[in-house]
């Protein structure tokens, strides 16, 4: 009975946020407010009802109830428990069931929490939003039931995609959807603005901490995703310009724009049309990732559910949520007025240098994933873009942006002087040079990005700490931590990605036991092959033993592993992770010689990618608590000057 | 500056921003557009020697042959009509077998002979390639096809 709980459930929460809507409709249209009080605990109990019926999902493929088809498809009894929970969102039903619960709680959050917007914007926001819930209920009811009941019931189920079976998948998903679901959130809060034609410093305070919010989930869950390709795949890379990768990196771009507009909303009233353009695009680049990963319009690393009526659905409600809100847009944009003016050089200048910057690199990531589509659907040619046009178009425009970045924390509002600008950069500008000199001269064979990207990444690692240079640090507001760590991220991720592309070295041999490798200061030894077996896979695993110049002997166990249920291989590499780098050994085939082919890669301050995403992650976490803390101190000093008064 | 300056100045600056990221995009697209290639293509388009390309194909039966270092691979790629040789040093992927799609990143040396960076590893057995669709996987060819190297 569980199944149909759960499916109830999901009526009961598809009715709510119909109710949802009705009540702001009514309410907008009658002018009447007492349709307005209804609606919070409505969006309440609309989050509670439609995540009942995600657990009820999770509780099925914990038990493995092999009478639901979804389980029987995407799950294995033997599986560990981890990976039956995981599993629930490993494929298409049951993730766009995490989709609608994670955007029912946001409703929740929104209903329970929110007490800076007018009550008119507010009631306006959480009508857009149950309008966008409604569409992907009745998408899930229609064409996606995740409760389906399959007869005769099967004795076992079909198991999990191998790959999908690691504890990256855990996290991945749920971490980006919260990100494009934080994106629907910023996308109704300009609908109800544009709506209410509320548009101000108020709003944009009430909007930045839900854009903060979806912006450090997207950057964590890309971040995940790059290490989780990096190391289950086998491949050693960590970007692959893959569509389905650009389709979490189209959103990012985005809300990283609209992250650094809506604060000049706030601060200074300026770019108001403009931030509600971003709030737009922003959730429009996550419904188009959507389509494109889940319509089977393209087959991916990543892509699953080949289904091109679903596909049809989905681009329908792009449709009608984008077209819907861009006709808004061109409707109200003239009756937002501007807000206050400001001189070219000036912080509000390098944040426009900074949005335009992201919007033309946004374009042409969006280009590249969608050109192979658009010449497919009028010709019969097939091509492919790859990773040579996106390094061409997007490497240069991305360190003028990663340069602008460096210099504009440096800018006074409103208005500044070069010649002031250029002495407060003086020094990390003599640091990129002394770096760009020494990289020239000590260094062999680079390729002119990485170059550029590594001695910019030495003056961006000071300049962004510049912002704090004569400050009181105690008395310095949390949020100006988090810039300076999220900047500070970029370079750290920028040292990492040029280090990894020039200096990566790389020894591919065929060995037998005993042979010894050496890979840059490595002694690498292959031990033995031994069959080993985990609790629904039986591997071949190499032992291997790696020496870093003379000292303690780590060991290492890449192995391939046969998972019975999907007969298939995956390729499971062994890490070695030091300070400078990561040893990189992957397992392949053996030949008549008893030889092992053996991939062993030494790849200088690859950490650094991650940890880079992981701090500019911190960042923007920092600076979301500490504008939430402020607001609500603010509040309670007026509240109090008030009850003194 | 006056309001509607500044607004105009502006839009201007986001036009040439869209306009130039279009044009760069653009430049290198026309660059890079022809990335994919089928052993057909090769024959009739003739990529430069050393210009990266994309070959998708089908690996042809029982060319898959192992060279005397134990990592390197040699194999034809054939798309039903045409035949490319190719070599690949590297752990293939598991789904890298004779008479499947396959996918590789790499380029022509001066022999004609196609050298593979990357072996585009897919993860589903029931993948093909999406570039590959449109290609008769079974062809007209039998195992006692002669190769054109």
């Amino acid at each position: 009975m569980i199944a149909e709980a759960g499916l109830i459930a999901l009526w009961l929460a598809a009715s709510m946020a119909f109710l949802q809507f009705a009540l702001c409709a009514i309410g907008l249209v009658k002018g009447q407010d007492e349709f307005f009080a209804a609606i919070r605990p409505v969006a309440i109990a609309q989050g509670l009802l439609v995540s009942l019926s995600f657990m009820l999902l999770v509780w099925l493929f914990v038990r493995s109830d092999m009478s639901v088809k979804l389980v029987v498809a995407n799950s294995v009894a033997i599986k560990p428990l981890l990976y039956k929970i995981t599993g629930t969102w490993g494929n298409h039903e049951g993730s766009m069931l995490l989709w609608v619960a994670i955007m029912g709680l946001a409703g929740a959050c929104i209903g329970i929490f929110e007490r800076n917007l007018k009550t008119k914007t507010l009631v306006t926001t959480l009508g857009a939003q149950a309008f966008i819930s409604i569409g992907f209920y009745a998408y899930l009811l229609i064409a996606s039931n995740p409760f389906e009941r399959i007869f005769p019931v099967p004795a076992d189920g079909q198991g999990l995609n191998p790959l999908l079976q690691d504890i990256g998948l855990a996290l991945h998903p749920p971490t980006l959807y919260i990100g494009y679901v934080g994106l629907s959130i910023a996308f109704s809060f300009a609908v109800g603005a544009m709506i209410t034609r509320d548009v101000g410093p108020e709003f944009a305070k009430a909007m930045r901490p839900w854009v903060l919010g979806a912006w450090v989930f997207l950057t964590l869950g890309i971040t995940a995703g790059s290490y989780w390709a990096y190391y289950e795949l086998g491949w050693g890379g960590w970007w692959f310009w893959d569509p389905v990768e650009n389709a979490s990196l189209m959103p990012w771009l985005a809300a990283t724009a609209l992250l650094h507009s809506v604060t000049v909303l706030a601060t200074r009233d300026g770019l108001r049309a403009w931030t509600l353009m971003l709030a737009v695009v922003a959730f429009s680049m996550s419904m188009i990732g959507t389509f494109l990963v889940r319509s089977g319009v393209l087959t991916s690393v990543h892509a699953f559910a080949v289904d091109p009526e679903r596909g049809s659905f989905i681009l329908a409600l792009l449709a009608i949520y984008i077209g819907g809100a861009m006709a808004l847009f061109a409707l109200r944009v003239g009756t937002v007025k501007e807000g206050s003016q400001f001189e070219p050089v000036s912080r509000e200048g390098a944040l426009v240098a900074n949005n335009l910057l992201l919007s033309a690199i946004l374009g042409i990531v969006f280009i590249g994933t969608l050109y192979p589509l658009v010449v497919e659907g009028f010709t019969d040619e097939m091509i492919s873009v790859g990773a040579p046009y996106f390094n061409l178009a997007t490497g240069p425009l991305a360190l003028i942006l990663v340069a602008i970045m460096a210099a504009g924390p440096l800018l006074r509002w409103r208005r500044d002087q070069v010649n002031a600008l250029l002495n407060r950069i003086s020094i990390p500008v003599f640091l990129t040079a002394a770096a760009l000199f020494g990289l020239v001269i000590f260094t062999t064979s680079m390729s002119i990005l990485s170059l550029l990207g590594l001695a910019l990444a030495a003056g961006i690692a000071v300049a962004s700490f510049a912002p704090l240079w004569k400050r009181n640090l105690r008395r310095t507001p949390m949020h100006v931590y988090g810039m300076v760590l999220a900047h500070f991220g970029v370079a750290v991720a920028l040292v990492g990605m040029a280090s990894e592309t020039s200096f990566t070295e790389e020894k591919l041999v065929a060995a037998a036991p005993g042979d010894e490798i050496m890979v840059n200061n490595w002694k690498v030894t292959f031990q033995a092959i031994e069959p080993v077996a985990g609790p629904n896979w039986t591997a071949l695993e190499a032992r291997v033993t790696a020496q870093y110049e003379d000292q303690a002997i780590h060991e290492a166990a890449p192995q391939n592993r046969m998972f019975a249920s999907a007969q298939m291989q995956t390729s499971e590499a062994a890490l070695l992770t030091r300070w400078n780098g990561q040893l990189y050994v992957v397992l392949g085939d053996s030949d008549e010689q008893g030889r092992w082919q053996l991939r062993i890669w030494w790849k200088p301050f690859v950490t650094l990618i991650w940890y880079g995403g992981v701090l500019i992650a911190l960042g923007g976490l920092l600076a979301m608590v500490g504008r939430l803390r402020r607001a609500v101190r603010q509040k309670q000093q007026r509240a109090y000057a008030e009850a003194v008064l | 500056m006056k309001a509607k300056h500044q607004r105009l100045t502006l839009a201007v600056l986001a036009l040439i921003a869209l306009v130039g990221a279009g044009l760069l995009a653009a430049f290198a697209l026309q660059d890079q557009a022809n990335y994919f290639y089928t052993p057909s293509d090769i024959v009739e388009k003739r990529p430069a020697v050393g210009q990266a390309i994309r070959l998708g194909g089908m690996v042809q039966e029982g060319s898959i042959q192992r060279a005397e270092d134990g990592v390197t691979v040699k194999f034809t790629v054939h798309d039903g009509a045409t035949y490319q040789p190719a070599t690949y040093t590297g752990i293939t992927p598991d789904l890298f077998v004779e008479g499947s799609g396959v996918v590789a990143d790499g380029k022509l040396n001066a022999d004609g002979l196609f050298v593979a960076d990357t072996l585009l590893a897919k993860h589903d057995e029931n993948y093909v390639p999406r570039e590959l669709e449109g290609i008769d996987m079974t062809g007209n060819m039998t195992k006692t096809d002669t190769l054109i190297e």
